[in-house]
C-alpha cells in the first residue's frame, strides 16, 4: 500500500528551495474523498526518470496551489485544504516495457470544492487544464474524466431545455429525431439555401441545420438566411402537420452580436438556434441562459474539439467536454455516429452518450467512464449523430445509439439520386420501419438489411437510396479505444 | 421526382408507413407494456401541430396490462369516432422521463385537407406565419 511522504507542516516544509511535489502534500494515497470534492483523472506519460507518483503529485500541484519552489506565503492560508491530492496512480494496461507504447499512468486527483467558483465552466477549466499541460515533467497528458460533485452541479443551470421538454415541444416520442445539414457547406444564397431546407423538411426530416462555419459571409448575410429558412420551416410544417425546426447558427465575433442574432431568430418564430464550441465556454453559458429565458432549444456543434480529443496520449477526452457542456447548458451536442465518416469507437461513443443522458452513471471502464456520477437532476442533453451516415445503416445506428439521438443525414438526404425530398422520405421511412420492427422484437442487427429491403418494395425513394450507397462504409481503426475490456471472471 | 405527397398528417412514430394493422398495433402495445409504460387512447378533429391536448378516450390505463384489452379500447374509440384522428400514447413514470414515450396514429379521417399557411407581412422583410387547419373552419363535430 503506497505511503504518503508529505513533509510535516512547519519550518522544515517551508524552508526556501525545491522539494519534490510528493513531499509538499500533493500525494496522499490514504486521502478520504469527500462527496463535495471535484475529482479528475489524467493519463500521464512521465518524462524519463520521473517516477509516476511524483508526476501525479506535480500534476495535482500545478493544477491547484503549487509553484516550482517553496513559498512562505502558503502559510498565510489553509494550504493543506487547498492542495489538490493525487490519491491513486495505476499503470495503464498494455503500456510500458514489452509493449508498443511507453508507460502511461492513470492519476486520480481530488480538488477541494472551495477552489472553484460556482456556475463557471471557465473557472473550473482554468484550474484543471489551465496550467499543467505544458509542464516539462510530463511528456504527454490527457484529461480522461472528471467527477463533478452534486454540490457543484447545483450551481449550474444545466441544459436550457433538455431531452424531455424538447420532445414535448416537438411532439415527437419513441424514435430518434432526424436532421440534416444544408449542403454545400458554403456558397449558397439565402433563397437557394431556403430551398434545401424546405425540401428536406417537407420530405420528412424534423430538423435542418446550418453548418458550423455558416455565420454571415459575403455569399449570404445571416438575416437573409434566417428569413428564407423560416419561410421554408413554416411551409414544411403546414404541409406535414408536424413541428419542424432549422438550427439558426448565431455564432458571431462577439457575444453581443450573437444575442442580437438569437433575438432575430426568436422574433421570426424559430424553435431552435445553434452555436459552435469555438465561441468559448463563457459565451456558451451566456447563450444557454438566454435560451432558457426565451424558450429556445440550443444546439452545440463541437467545432474544433478533435484538435485535442483524438489522440489517446495527449489532450482531453471528449467525454469531459460532454460533462462541461451539460453543465454549461446546451441541449444538443454532436457526439459521434460509430459507423459514419468521423472518428468513433462504439464503446467510447456509448460512454459519451451515457454522460449526456444518464441521471446517474456508474463506473464502466470499458466505456471510458472512470467515475460514478450523480447528475443531480440536471436535464439531459440530446446527442447528435452526424457525418457520413445513410439510410442503409439504420439498423446499426439504432442499435448503437438508441432512441434519444438526432440522426443527421446531410449528404445522405441531399445526395439522393431522386432529389432532396426523396432523400428525406427514404430516411424517415427507414427509421420508422426499423423502430416498428425493433419494437416487435425482431433482431434488427441481423435482419436490418432485410427489413429495409422489404420496405424498399413499397417505398421507391428508399429503394433508390439503398442502391446508391449500398457499398459505402468507413472502416478505419479508431485512434481512441478503450483500455479496459470486460472479461468474465470466475465467481468467488 | 419522388416527393412527400403532403396529403397526410405525418405526426407520430409510424405515419410514413402504411396504416398499422391490428396485429401491428398489438405488437406496439406489447412493447410499451413490457417497458412498464401506461397506455392511453386519445382522439381529435383538430390535428394542428401545436394542439397538444387531444381528447382523452378515458384515463390512461395504468392498471390494464393485457394487450387485447387495450386494443379493445382502441377499437371502441374507432367505432365511436370513426372519422377523427385517434392516437395511442404511452407514459413512463420513471424519474428523468416522467413524460410520453410513444405516440402513433391508429385512425384517420377519410380525407385529410391538412393546413394552409397564412402569411402576415410585417416590418421590413418579416412575415408572421399562421398554420391554419382547414378542418377547423367548421365547428367541432362537423369537421370531417
Amino acid at each position: 500500500m503506497a505511503k504518503s511522504e508529505t513533509m510535516k507542516e512547519g519550518k522544515e516544509r517551508y524552508k526556501s528551495g525545491v522539494i519534490p511535489y510528493k513531499k509538499m502534500g500533493y500525494w496522499e494515497p490514504d486521502y478520504k474523498i469527500k462527496d463535495t470534492d471535484v475529482l479528475a483523472m489524467f493519463r500521464m506519460t512521465p518524462q524519463a526518470g520521473v517516477e509516476p507518483e511524483e508526476c501525479a503529485a506535480a500534476v495535482a500541484g500545478e493544477s491547484s496551489t503549487a509553484t516550482w519552489t517553496v513559498v512562505w506565503t502558503d502559510r498565510l492560508t489553509a494550504c493543506e485544504m487547498y492542495r489538490a491530492k493525487a490519491y491513486r496512480v495505476d499503470l495503464v494496461p498494455n503500456t510500458g516495457p514489452g509493449t508498443k507504447t511507453e508507460a502511461q499512468y492513470f492519476a486520480y486527483i481530488a480538488y477541494e470544492l472551495d477552489l472553484f467558483e460556482g456556475g463557471s465552466i471557465a473557472n473550473l477549466t482554468a484550474s484543471i487544464i489551465g496550467n499543467v499541460f505544458g509542464m516539462k515533467a510530463v511528456k504527454a497528458l490527457r484529461l480522461e474524466d472528471m467527477r463533478i460533485p452534486v454540490a457543484y452541479l447545483k450551481t449550474f443551470q444545466g441544459p436550457a431545455t433538455g431531452v424531455i421538454v424538447e420532445r414535448e415541444r416537438m411532439d415527437k416520442f419513441g424514435r430518434p429525431l432526424l436532421g440534416a445539414t444544408t449542403k454545400p457547406k458554403l456558397g449558397l444564397s439565402g433563397r437557394n439555401y431556403g430551398r434545401v431546407v424546405y425540401e428536406a423538411l417537407k420530405g420528412g426530416l424534423d430538423f435542418m441545420k446550418d453548418d458550423e462555419n455558416i455565420n454571415s459571409q459575403p455569399f449570404m448575410h445571416w438575416r437573409d438566411r434566417f428569413l428564407y429558412c423560416m419561410d421554408a420551416v413554416n411551409k414544411a410544417s403546414a404541409a406535414t402537420g408536424e413541428v419542424k425546426g432549422h438550427y439558426m447558427n448565431v455564432t458571431a465575433g462577439t457575444v453581443e452580436e450573437m444575442i442580437a442574432r438569437a433575438e432575430f431568430a426568436k422574433s421570426l418564430g424559430s424553435i431552435i438556434i445553434m452555436i459552435d464550441l469555438v465561441i468559448g465556454y463563457s459565451a456558451i453559458q451566456s447563450m444557454a441562459v438566454w435560451a432558457r429565458k426565451n424558450d429556445m432549444i440550443l444546439h452545440l456543434h463541437r467545432a474544433g474539439n478533435s484538435t485535442y480529443s483524438r489522440q489517446k496520449n495527449h489532450g482531453m477526452s471528449f467525454r469531459v467536454i460532454c460533462k462541461w457542456m451539460r453543465m454549461a447548458g446546451v441541449d444538443h451536442i454532436h457526439a459521434g455516429t460509430v459507423v459514419g465518416k468521423l472518428e468513433g469507437d462504439p464503446l467510447m461513443i456509448r460512454g459519451y452518450y451515457d454522460t449526456l443522458l444518464d441521471t446517474h452513471t456508474n463506473v464502466q471502464l470499458e466505456k471510458g467512464l472512470f467515475f460514478e456520477q450523480d447528475w443531480a437532476g440536471l436535464n439531459k442533453v440530446m446527442p447528435v449523430a452526424s457525418g457520413g451516415i445513410h439510410a442503409g445503416q439504420m439498423h446499426q445506428l439504432l442499435t448503437y445509439l438508441g432512441d434519444d439521438v438526432v440522426l443527421q443525414f446531410g449528404g445522405g438526404t441531399i445526395g439522393h439520386p431522386d432529389g432532396i425530398q426523396a432523400g428525406a422520405v427514404a430516411n424517415r421511412t427507414a427509421l420508422e420501419v426499423m423502430i416498428l420492427a425493433r419494437n416487435e422484437g425482431r433482431d434488427i442487427w441481423n435482419e436490418g438489411p432485410k427489413i429495409l429491403q422489404e420496405a424498399a418494395k413499397w417505398c421507391g425513394p428508399l429503394k433508390a437510396g439503398l442502391e446508391t450507397w449500398k457499398d459505402v462504409s468507413f472502416n478505419y481503426e479508431s485512434t481512441d479505444s478503450p483500455d479496459f475490456v470486460p472479461s468474465t471472471t470466475a465467481s468467488a | 421526382m419522388m416527393t412527400n405527397l403532403g396529403n397526410r398528417v405525418t405526426q407520430g412514430q409510424f405515419s410514413f408507413l402504411p396504416d398499422l394493422t391490428d396485429a401491428q398495433i398489438t405488437a406496439q402495445i406489447k412493447y410499451a407494456l413490457g417497458k412498464g409504460w401506461a397506455l392511453s387512447v386519445e382522439y381529435t378533429d383538430d390535428p394542428h401541430p401545436r394542439n397538444t391536448y387531444w381528447e382523452m378516450f378515458g384515463n390512461p390505463m395504468f392498471d390494464l396490462k393485457d394487450p387485447a384489452g387495450i386494443l379493445m379500447e382502441v377499437n371502441n374509440c374507432r367505432k365511436t369516432f370513426p372519422n377523427h384522428y385517434i392516437r395511442v400514447i404511452a407514459f413512463s413514470a420513471v424519474r428523468g422521463i416522467e413524460s410520453v414515450t410513444m405516440s402513433y396514429i391508429v385512425n384517420r379521417p377519410k380525407k385529410e385537407p391538412g393546413f394552409g399557411l397564412v402569411r402576415q407581412e410585417g416590418e421590413g422583410r418579416m412575415i408572421r406565419y399562421t398554420i391554419h387547419s382547414y378542418a377547423t373552419d367548421k365547428p367541432e363535430a362537423e369537421r370531417y
